[in-house]
This record gives C-alpha cells, sequence and structure tokens, in this order.
C-alpha cells in the first residue's frame, strides 16, 4: 500500500514539474537565422461607375476595373542579444483599366486606356522583448506609366509599465508626376490626331517632383480585459506638383485649362480606434477619424466591423462605414470655375459629399490549417460603395496566409 | 464658438475618460485581447479598399494607410 501510495505521490510531482511555470535558462539561448515564417497572399478585383470623370472637367464616365494582387514574404530571427529581427518584402501589381483615360485626348480616342503599376517594398523591425522597444527601417517603389515614387521610413516603438505602447513613424515620398497633358495643351498637337492622338504620339514627357513627409504617431493602450485603444495622429506636408496634367476644367465660357492647384498642402488626420470583446463570440471593432487640411476639406470617417465568431476558428464579419467631407476651397463643377480664379480643379474627389460603404467577410483560420494544409488562415472580403456624387462601386478581396 | 468646442470637449473627455478607467491587465488574462480579429490595425484584406478611398476621397491617413505621396492619388 505504501508503495502505491508513494507512485502516485511520485507521479503528481512529475506531473506538477512538467506543467509548472519554469523560469527560461536564457544561457542556452541560440541565435536563429532569419527563416521564412509567413507568406500573405492579398488579392482584390475593383470596378466602379460614375459620371464626373476629372480628365473631362466633371462629366464622363468613371467606369474603372483594377484587379490587384500583392504578395508578402516574412523572415523573422533572433540575433545574438535575443533581439527579435522581422524581414518583410512585399510586391504588389495592379492592373487596371479607365474610360476615361481615351479623353486625355479632346476626341476621345486616346488609345492608352489600361495600365499597370509595380510597387515592391522592404521593411524590416528589431525588436527588444526585455526592454520593450522596436526599431524599424522601410524602403518603397512604385511605378507606372505616368507616376513614379520612392519612398523610405524609420520608426521606433516603447512600450510602457502600464500595458500601453507610444509609436512614432517618419516617412518621405519622392515622386515624379508624368506631364501627360491633354491633347489640346500639348505642343503641336492636332486634336484629331489620325493614330487617335494622345499620349502615344509623345513618347517624351518632362516630369514635375511631389514630396510628402509624413510623421505618424501612435498611441495604444489596453483598458482591461475586454478592451483596447489606439489613438492615431499623421502629420503631413506635400509639396511640388499636387494635380494631375490631365485632369481638364472648364470655364463659365467653355474653355478649358488644365487644373491647377497650390504646391503645398498640410494634412492633419486624427483617428481613434476601439475593439471590445463582447460575451465569447462577438467582437466590435469601431473607427472613428476626424480630417482636416489648408485646402479647406474637412471630413469625419466612422466605421463599425462585427466578427461573429461561429465556431472559433470561423467567423463572419458584417461592416459599415460613413464619410462625409467638405468641399476643397478649389472645387467648382463642369463650366462654374471663373477665369479669374488663381486655383481650379473639377476633381469629384476634392466635392462636397458623402459616402456609405457596407459588406461583409469571412474568415477561416484551423489551428492544422485549412485543409490540413500550411494555409493557415483565410479571408475574403466584399463591398459596396455609394457617393453622393453618383459615384458606384464593388470591391471583392482574398487574403491567403501560409505558415 | 461654443457650439463648435462642445463636440471636441465630449471627445477629449471619453478618449481621457477610457484611458484613464484602465485596470491592470496581467499577461494570463489576454487571451481575448490577443485574439487575430482584436488586433489594432486595419486587416490585410481591407489593403486595397484603403487604397481605393485614398483615390476616391479627399481625405487620406490615420488608419495605417496611405497619407498621400506613393500615387497618384490625393
Amino acid at each position: 500500500m505504501k508503495k502505491i501510495c508513494l507512485t502516485v505521490v511520485g507521479m503528481y510531482l512529475m506531473l506538477l514539474h512538467a506543467f509548472s511555470q519554469v523560469t527560461k535558462d536564457t544561457s542556452t539561448f541560440k541565435p536563429r537565422k532569419l527563416t521564412l515564417d509567413e507568406v500573405n497572399l492579398v488579392s482584390s478585383y475593383y470596378t466602379q461607375n460614375g459620371d464626373h470623370s476629372a480628365v473631362q472637367g466633371g462629366i464622363g464616365s468613371e467606369k474603372v476595373t483594377d484587379l490587384a494582387n500583392g504578395l508578402e514574404l516574412k523572415w523573422v530571427g533572433w540575433d545574438a542579444h535575443q533581439r527579435k529581427n522581422t524581414l518583410t518584402a512585399g510586391l504588389g501589381i495592379d492592373l487596371h483599366t479607365a474610360a476615361s483615360q481615351a479623353y486625355i485626348s479632346k476626341t476621345g480616342a486616346s488609345s492608352r486606356t489600361n495600365g499597370t503599376r509595380i510597387y515592391p517594398s522592404l521593411d524590416w523591425t528589431r525588436e527588444n522583448e526585455k526592454k520593450g522597444t522596436s526599431l524599424s527601417l522601410g524602403a518603397y517603389y512604385s511605378n507606372e506609366f505616368n507616376y513614379q515614387s520612392i519612398g523610405v521610413s524609420a520608426g521606433g516603438t516603447i512600450k510602457t509599465k502600464h500595458n500601453g505602447e507610444f509609436g512614432l513613424k517618419l516617412s518621405s515620398y519622392f515622386d515624379q508626376v508624368k506631364l501627360i497633358y491633354p491633347s489640346e495643351f500639348e505642343p503641336n498637337s492636332t486634336t484629331t490626331s489620325a493614330s487617335g492622338g494622345g499620349e502615344d504620339d509623345h513618347p517624351h514627357y518632362g516630369s514635375s517632383p511631389r514630396q510628402t513627409y509624413t510623421a505618424s504617431l501612435s498611441f495604444s493602450q489596453i483598458i482591461n480585459t475586454r478592451l483596447q485603444a489606439s489613438l492615431l495622429l499623421d502629420v503631413v506636408q506635400q509639396h511640388g506638383y499636387l494635380g494631375l496634367p490631365f485632369h481638364r476644367v472648364y470655364f463659365t465660357d467653355q474653355t478649358d485649362a488644365v487644373e491647377r492647384l497650390p504646391s503645398n498642402r498640410f494634412k492633419l488626420p486624427l483617428g481613434l480606434r476601439l475593439n471590445y470583446f463582447l460575451g465569447d463570440k462577438i467582437i466590435l471593432r469601431s473607427y472613428y477619424r476626424y480630417y482636416m487640411d489648408n485646402w479647406g476639406v474637412r471630413s469625419h470617417t466612422a466605421s463599425l466591423e462585427v466578427p461573429v465568431k461561429i465556431t472559433p476558428f470561423f467567423s463572419v464579419s458584417p461592416f459599415y462605414r460613413y464619410y462625409v467631407q467638405t468641399a476643397a476651397d478649389y472645387f467648382a463643377p463642369y463650366t462654374q470655375h471663373l477665369k479669374t480664379d488663381t486655383y481650379y480643379t473639377s476633381n469629384y474627389a476634392l466635392s462636397a459629399f458623402s459616402s456609405n460603404f457596407f459588406g461583409a467577410g469571412i474568415r477561416l483560420a484551423p489551428p492544422n490549417g485549412v485543409f490540413g494544409t500550411h494555409l493557415s488562415s483565410l479571408e475574403i472580403r466584399y463591398g459596396h460603395y455609394t457617393q453622393t456624387t453618383d459615384l458606384v462601386s464593388d470591391v471583392i478581396s482574398l487574403h491567403l496566409q501560409f505558415r | 464658438m461654443k457650439k463648435k468646442l462642445f463636440p471636441w470637449c465630449l471627445v477629449a473627455l471619453l478618449i481621457s475618460g477610457a484611458f484613464t478607467a484602465c485596470s491592470p491587465v496581467k499577461e494570463y488574462q489576454k487571451n481575448k485581447l490577443n485574439d487575430s480579429e482584436m488586433s489594432l490595425s486595419s486587416r490585410k484584406v481591407e489593403k486595397n479598399e484603403l487604397n481605393f478611398q485614398s483615390y476616391r476621397e479627399g481625405a487620406a491617413g490615420a488608419n495605417g494607410g496611405k497619407t498621400g505621396g506613393g500615387c497618384g492619388c490625393n
């Protein structure tokens, strides 16, 4: 009997030891080289229609389709000082068609109505878990027919003692806008070019620079076991050519010109996120943003997404977003601008409007992968967007994550 | 002026109230906060939605996405 008792006590002590929380012996820590940890694929198909094209001065088709594909590879490793290093390489390719591009030629005969945008990126983060700090660097490039961009960023985060985290990120974009003017403003142009007119007849365009400098400040805080929040502030200064050279404006006397906007823009968006886990199955993801700039645009954005966990690994997420803005000081519709105006645009993105965006997504993330494969999560999301300018669009997106 | 200031005071009060009402949360109490859908950033699947919104709307930023630059958008 004594033997049985001692055996049971011995087994209990062994189990207790096996499941007890032991302090990690850091002397046995070995650095780990960067290894591929995660692969993300995001694809979207976007389609829109409207009748306020900026290319025709605020009238005409805004029909656009866009197929966007992004691949992101993430490598993770630990150095000799137990700092976590993450290297993320991304490559995006967008293929789009835009009906309005045909009207860069006055007759609507421009042959280029589609385009490709390629944008690789590289980000590196070093995280010191002991100190609760991280540092990051990034480099970005984007190229499409009428636009090139080079971007760099540097940032850091620091955790507070009370489950909070401050973040600061500085980024700069150095862009070049190719000066593709409407055909009637091209040197020696004929508006009825036999070969279609527009940009294809003029392969050597000049370009104009645009710089964007952003300081992004963030503070996130765990409020209790179910609620966390973050406050986001971007301070943005842009210089250079801030319009697009193929956007027309028609004056009250029916004559036209290329849109003209100030060469400086200061933007100040302030956002607040609040996420709350309600019960065991419902999450409330809320977001609000106030935006202002020195062009006179003021806007409010509010959104709510409600992921409902049908099972612990499958959720359905309906969402709704409301947006409203005032017009920029320089906006007026077709044939409403005066020739005496200093600045003028008929781009409806700078008009006064409100928009509604709603839809739903599904997410599947079983612990052993989808169908037992390396596909760790699968998300599909659809959204329908309407503006009071009559612009309507639909977007469907797919996100696959492999681990 | 008073009317303009009122909503801002209300927002400031709500934010400061929320942040000061923090209760200490231990690591083992973070199972709900660590759920991937509780993340305080935009979802990856939203990336292209934020992109088209920055083209079609006058405002951008404060959401982890673009603030201008890098594309022919606003």
